[in-house]
């Protein structure tokens, strides 16, 4: 397995120092304990009920992310250098935010295209010019990390809209620790437990002027959203209400919930909600879950927005190559954590070569997520290439192309056994008036042999992921 | 509390509850059904099956899509049948959808506690519902329920949502208990005289008792053997028994005034006076009145209880109302 880099082996098929704890374990646990947990954690999940709802599909309702019980495991030293560098980019990303929407000096100076930002869907012209709490647009950022080649890690994605999977990882560790307790007596593993009181801290502390007790909402477009589970997991987690739409009304630009004892004020919503959807005045005036009069509430500084709104140019897939110069240009500082190498096609000169080269390359749509709408060269027929030529060429600018990446692996049980899947890593960071990054993350894993694509909607799976403290 | 929430949590311990009481019921007219003396009077097998569906108020409705009544088919349509809503089905399955809107105000074993109920009797089917037979069934929802209430008692969080869930619970065992004695009410005696005809309404009260889980209170409290007067002052007057109308318009009489807030309002006024009628009533007045009659007035109170209840609470029809003062 020369040619990809093993979470838990290394070339020798050796665990590596931070996997030789658990690999004894695994070594000295019997087999038929072992499935005898993983069935347990198939069966509480279900009872617990962390399910989620798959798009296009009927009947599957609601369905498991299967969970994956061999943790991916990240030293000590590792996560620190990671840490850094989500806090250098995740603080750059909210500079540039807040740059775009008042002085854009960014764009000034010449480092990013002014029409790729200005002539871009995701730019909320509306947004123009208004000060947010702390300048802070993105609250809460989830990361998408990748580790390829020799083991070199990557950035591949920074989700700044909704991002959604924290209650998997706060989950996963609940059921590690459930079945396997001996294993957390065996190294120091930092603790992800405190998330939610985080979240809330940070919510908090972006609220409209000093408000001492200020009133934080979640805002859910209801259970048949997918990612329903999490929004009252978290909701619940922070000790404050789950509201829909239908539970908020405007008055005087002052937000309100409909409660038992009438009408109480709220001051931060943490949104899950796209903006599109959010106030059917100002965006889709055929939304059914937003508010009316939310916008103006919110332009007037009466509520925060968590996060705000228009943070979707930020990890639109075209601005994507943009980030280490933002790095550059806000912090001066070297950016720490790589980006993938990205063909931007809407240039003529990556557009060639991308179409030379469409069997070796990954092709992604700028504003397409959820491994929705994207392009695997190496695994794609001709006659999907073909089509997805066609495509491109109609429009060139939509898409962008990166070089497959071999992913790194992890030893997942599947039906024949222990075996390598690909993986990948979405750590949390939470921008409020100080940067928290917890210490873990949700590790996502591509089941099936040789898949490289991990979303859930997509039939990846979960794994519990461990930060060590040392 | 949001008013959503509120409405979800007092509908998912009402529909845990009504899954309960209408295993009660099935259990009071099997049990009326299976009586020897009825059998050998060649009487239609089937009335106490229909007297259930009356007096729950569906029986047009069963009408309308099976037709006749057979124990076989109305047992289906009231445990498992999905199209029906107030089968015993449905009513876990709507309890379930409430308490998973609202996962996020109950407490996790809460969820999976309804969400093990949903998910047994969703894999049940009517095969194996035969195969095991009603009286493992009716056990089922009733351990089932009594699981969710326990886990609710010591898992919840002494909130407004818990006593929104009292207020439903209390709520539906109220009508139940209206309903259950208007089935043994509503049978109409033999022509029987003399003994027989005695005995044939022992077993009856006494299933009634049995259905109410109520036999040993009964032979507690009054030592004596069981007559008609007695069963109904216990079921409809004694606090000491938890499914009485007594027990439960006191629980919810305190639970509205701790919502309320307010002593005068009207939510608090209508509950009062009904806890007031049960606690001093005397039961020689209500038969002097007739049970029939008391029945049909007091499940009229329990409805406009019920809606004033949502009115003050529940429905979010508050967008006109001014802004609580910060």
């Amino acid at each position: 397995m020369a040619d990809r880099y093993d979470e838990m082996h290394d070339g020798g098929g050796n665990a590596r120092p931070h996997y030789r704890a658990f690999d004894q374990w695994l070594t000295v646990t019997p087999a038929p304990r072992i499935e005898q947990k993983r069935r347990e954690a198939e069966l509480l999940f279900h009872r617990v009920g962390i399910t989620f709802a798959v798009y296009g599909e009927q009947e599957a309702d609601e369905r498991l992310i299967p969970f994956d019980i061999v943790p991916r495991i990240v030293p000590a030293a590792e996560w620190r250098v990671l840490e850094a560098g989500l806090r250098q980019r995740v603080l750059a990303l909210n500079l540039f935010l807040n740059d775009i929407y008042h002085g854009q000096e960014i764009l000034a100076a010449g480092k990013v295209p002014a029409d790729l930002i200005l002539g871009n869907a995701e730019y909320r012209p509306e947004m123009r010019d208004m000060d947010v709490p702390g300048g802070i647009h993105a609250h809460i950022a989830g990361i998408d990390i990748v580790r390829a080649g020799r083991g070199e890690y990557y950035v591949l994605e920074d989700n700044l809209r909704v991002p959604s999977g924290v209650s998997y990882m706060i989950e996963n560790r609940r059921m590690m620790m459930r079945l396997f307790p001996e294993l957390f007596a065996k190294q120091p593993i930092a603790p992800v437990d405190d998330y939610p009181e985080l979240l809330l801290d940070v919510l908090r502390s972006v609220a409209p002027n000093a408000d001492d007790q200020p009133t934080v909402a979640v805002l859910t477009p209801g259970f048949h959203n997918s990612a329903y589970f999490e929004h009252a997991f978290l909701a619940q987690q922070m000790g404050v209400e789950l509201v829909e739409g239908q539970d908020l009304f405007v008055r005087d630009d002052t937000v309100f919930m409909r409660t038992t004892r009438g009408p109480q004020r709220v001051h931060v919503i943490y949104r899950r909600i796209n903006d599109d959807f959010i106030d059917p005045t100002v965006f889709r005036s055929d939304s059914q879950l937003g508010v009316p009069g939310l916008f103006s509430a919110y332009r007037a500084g009466r509520v925060t927005l968590a996060n705000a709104i228009g943070t979707g140019i930020a990890d639109d897939k075209a601005v994507y190559p943009y980030v280490p110069d933002m790095i550059r240009f806000y912090l001066d500082e070297t950016p720490i954590l790589q980006n993938v190498m990205t063909y931007q096609l809407r240039k003529n000169e990556d557009l060639r070569y991308t179409l030379d080269h469409l069997s070796e390359l990954v092709v992604k749509e700028v504003h397409g997520a959820g491994g929705y709408g994207m392009l695997i060269g190496p695994a794609a027929s001709q006659a999907e290439l073909a089509e997805f030529r066609q495509r491109i060429l109609a429009d060139p600018a939509k898409y962008i192309a990166q070089p497959t990446l071999s992913l790194s692996s992890c030893p997942t049980f599947v039906e024949s056994g222990l075996a390598p899947r690909h993986v990948d890593f979405r750590p949390y960071v939470l921008s409020g008036r100080q940067i928290h990054i917890t210490p873990g993350g949700l590790t996502r894993v591509a089941l099936r042999e040789g898949s490289l694509v991990v979303n859930s909607s997509q039939g990846g799976g979960t794994k519990d992921t461990w930060v060590l403290e040392s | 509390m949001l008013c959503r929430t509120a409405n979800d949590l007092y509908w998912a311990a009402r529909h845990i509850e009504r899954a309960e009481n209408t295993a009660r019921m099935i259990d009071i007219a099997q049990r009326i059904d299976l009586l020897p003396e009825r059998t050998e009077a060649g009487r239609q097998e089937a009335a106490a099956w229909k007297r259930v569906l009356e007096a729950l108020g569906i029986a047009p409705a069963y009408a309308a899509r099976h037709g006749e009544a057979t124990p076989e088919r109305v047992l289906r349509y009231l445990c498992l049948e999905a199209d029906n809503p107030s089968s015993i089905y449905a009513c876990i399955r709507t309890a379930r959808e409430s308490a998973r809107a609202q996962r996020g105000a109950i407490t996790v074993e809460m969820y999976e506690d309804i969400n093990t109920s949903w998910l047994e009797i969703r894999a049940l089917g009517n095969e194996r519902f035969e195969s095991e037979g009603l009286p493992r069934f009716i056990e089922w929802v009733k351990t089932r329920s009594a699981s969710f209430r326990g886990v609710t008692v010591g898992t919840m969080g002494r909130d407004e949502g818990y006593q929104f869930m009292r207020l439903g619970v209390f709520t539906e065992r109220a009508d139940c208990c209206v309903r259950m004695l208007d089935i043994k009410y509503s049978e109409p005696l033999t022509g029987e005289a003399g003994d027989a005809r005695k005995a044939l309404g022992y077993y009856q009260w006494s299933a009634l008792l049995y259905a109410m889980s109520a036999f040993e209170t009964y032979r507690r409290l009054y030592r004596t053997a069981i007559t008609p007067e007695r069963v109904a002052e216990l079921m409809i007057l004694r606090e000491d028994l938890p499914r009485s109308l007594a027990a439960c318009t006191a629980a919810i009489h305190g639970v509205l005034q701790l919502l309320s807030g307010q002593p005068k309002s009207e939510v608090v006024r209508q509950a009062g006076a009904l806890a007031a009628e049960t606690r001093y009533g005397r039961i020689d007045a209500i038969l002097a009145e007739g049970m029939d009659v008391y029945l049909e007035r007091f499940m009229g109170r329990l409805f406009s209880l019920a809606a004033e209840v949502d009115r003050h609470f529940l429905l979010a029809n508050d967008v006109g109302a001014a802004p609580a003062a910060k």
